[in-house]
């Protein structure tokens, strides 16, 4: 099919103006606003004493939702790849489920579990454990939100490689630790590192979900994303979008390590992964954000 | 499980931990869920469920998901066109860019579209000049939407557009078919599967999305209320029973566009690969 120039120049011109209007404007205007009081004003709304706070629990959610992530990621890749059981289908879907509920409805399964409607309720309350409303909370939120995504990275890679290399280490009398570390992992590298980037992107910038649970006490309970909500809120719009301004840096860093990590996957000889096994498990990862 | 002698160790283990995360951060919660609506009684599910207010919240998170789906759908086709089919500077960033909704806290683009878009705003300016309530407005909802949902079309087309097989254009090159008749009889019946796949998650994360969209959206009752919204409010009031129905309703809506989706798919996959796949 050969178009013609004019159609070709239309169809660049066409992409290239929604996506400025619709994705680099609002980038342009976060920097603009961010400063519009001047650097000095810009710098003391980051180190503002709730902005720190903010960042640290948002830093400790991530954290926390990373790891457990990483550990049930693997662990799962591990059974739905390497085993043949029944349930298998199920299993997968029940993973992936996260990606087909919205975050706020997310939250409120947790305010069911552990709010004051809760058979649990008049236990906790007992021994004086505060989970809704509390920092426990917002981590099982982020970490309930994020729960598909090393998964689902690491299934098709897996999938693609085939049992054959860890049965030939096992038969060679490898335990199960030699032949993850020696012969899956690097195997499966890059799938991980791309699954931690959008776990940390997305458990960064969760809003829905951890709003719900928050609270929003203020240097207790908020993370980056609520404080900016609240700046809003407050019309301290300088102060919001300078905050904000370091979530776009963030999210700035997670497209450029993305690259990286395609790129240095698709350099070696090693076997590639088809592209749209990745893609959907990275489109589906989309589904739920907010 | 029992007496099967794998080759590959650490089948107990991985079964172990999957199961105890499944069930501490999906199950337990699901379940608790699951208990308090089904002890809810059904008279006051439907009161909840057939409030006006709530209905038409449902509306307009379904319309403007609906209006963003097909918008994204129209742009991420041109996008994924653009950028498989032609080579042109910038072609790297703007493939790029495409993810940035994904990498981007949607609070951020909140805010940042609300402010774009607001009546003194860099673009609302010009909208409501014309006239047009481009911010706290239905047509606000729907550019939040668009935002979020601009990655889903295009990511999907592409890597079918790049599978395509180039010798079907040539054969029907040779046969004297024009170039829309290549477009709409060859291609675009093989674009469909992923672009109606792009369009339904882009549709489900509509209806579900609160963050980019509650700032833009006004908020306004009966006007500008967005499903999530109203289970925030039912929240803040203590009112948990409506928030679960209100809950119950968007999980089918979300789930039957996936599932609907995945089974017109699924039907289609199997008569296409009759035909080409061979």
């Amino acid at each position: 099919m050969r178009e013609p120039i004019w159609l070709k120049r239309t169809l660049i011109f066409l992409a290239a103006s929604f996506l400025f209007v619709m994705l680099i404007m609002p980038l342009l205007l976060v920097a603009k606003e961010a400063l519009s009081k001047g650097v000095d004003f810009y710098f003391k709304a980051l180190t503002d004493e709730f902005a720190l706070k903010a960042l640290y629990l948002t830093i400790e959610a991530t954290i926390s939702a990373v790891v457990l992530n990483t550990i049930f990621g693997l662990a799962s890749a591990w059974l739905l790849t390497k085993f043949d059981f029944r349930g298998k289908t199920f299993l997968g879907s029940l993973i992936d489920l996260p990606f087909a509920i919205s975050p706020v409805i997310a939250g409120l399964f947790f305010i069911m579990l552990f709010g004051r409607l809760s058979p649990l309720y008049p236990l906790l309350q007992e021994y004086d454990v505060a989970i809704v409303f509390a920092v426990p909370a917002i981590i099982l939120a982020t970490v309930f939100v994020t729960f598909p995504f090393i998964t689902r990275e690491l299934v098709p890679v897996m999938e693609n490689q085939g049992r054959s290399e860890e049965e030939a280490a096992a038969t060679m009398g490898a335990n199960g630790w030699t032949i993850f570390r020696r012969v899956t992992l690097p195997n499966i590298k890059w799938a991980l590192g791309y699954g931690i980037i959008l776990c940390s992107a997305r458990a960064l910038g969760e809003f829905g979900a951890v709003s719900v649970v928050s609270g929003h006490i203020r240097g207790k309970t908020n993370t980056l994303p609520l404080h900016i909500e609240i700046l809003y809120n407050e019309y301290n719009f300088t102060a919001a979008f300078a905050v904000a301004s370091v979530l776009v840096f963030l999210a700035i860093i997670v497209l450029i390590l993305r690259n990286l990590v395609e790129r240095a996957n698709k350099n070696p000889v090693e076997e590639e992964i088809p592209t749209d096994d990745k893609n959907s498990s990275e489109l589906k990862a989309g589904v739920a954000h907010g | 499980m029992f007496g099967k002698s794998d080759v590959i160790p650490g089948r107990r283990l991985t079964l172990g931990i999957t199961l105890t995360f499944v069930s501490l951060f999906l199950f337990i919660p699901l379940a608790s869920f699951v208990l308090f609506a089904s002890g809810m009684g059904l008279e006051k599910f439907f009161a909840a469920v057939t409030d006006w207010r709530n209905v038409h919240a449902y509306g307009v998170s379904f319309f403007c998901a609906l209006a963003a789906g097909l918008i994204n759908s129209l742009f991420g086709l041109i996008i994924a066109w653009v950028l498989v089919r032609y080579d042109f500077r910038g072609k790297k960033i703007m493939d790029a860019l495409i993810d940035l909704p994904f990498a981007l806290p949607t609070a951020v683009a909140g805010i940042a579209l609300t402010t774009l878009y607001a009546q003194n705003g860099l673009l609302g300016k010009f909208f409501y000049s014309v006239g047009i309530e481009s911010a706290f407005s239905p047509m606000g909802i729907t550019i939040a939407l668009i935002f979020v949902g601009i990655p889903f079309v295009a990511r999907s087309v592409q890597p079918v557009l790049k599978e395509l097989d180039p010798q079907l254009e040539e054969a029907a090159n040779l046969f004297g078919a024009g170039n829309w008749t290549i477009f709409s009889k060859i291609i675009f019946p093989e674009l469909l599967p992923p672009l109606l796949t792009g369009f339904a998650l882009a549709f489900a994360r509509g209806i579900g999305e609160y963050g980019s969209v509650v700032f833009i959206a006004g908020n306004m009752p009966y006007e500008t209320e967005i499903a999530p919204l109203m289970i925030m409010t039912k929240l803040e009031q203590f009112d948990y029973q409506s928030a679960a129905a209100i809950a119950i309703v968007m999980m089918i809506l979300s789930l039957s566009i996936l599932l609907g989706i995945h089974g017109w798919q699924s039907r289609q996959l199997k008569r296409i690969g009759g035909v080409v796949g061979a």
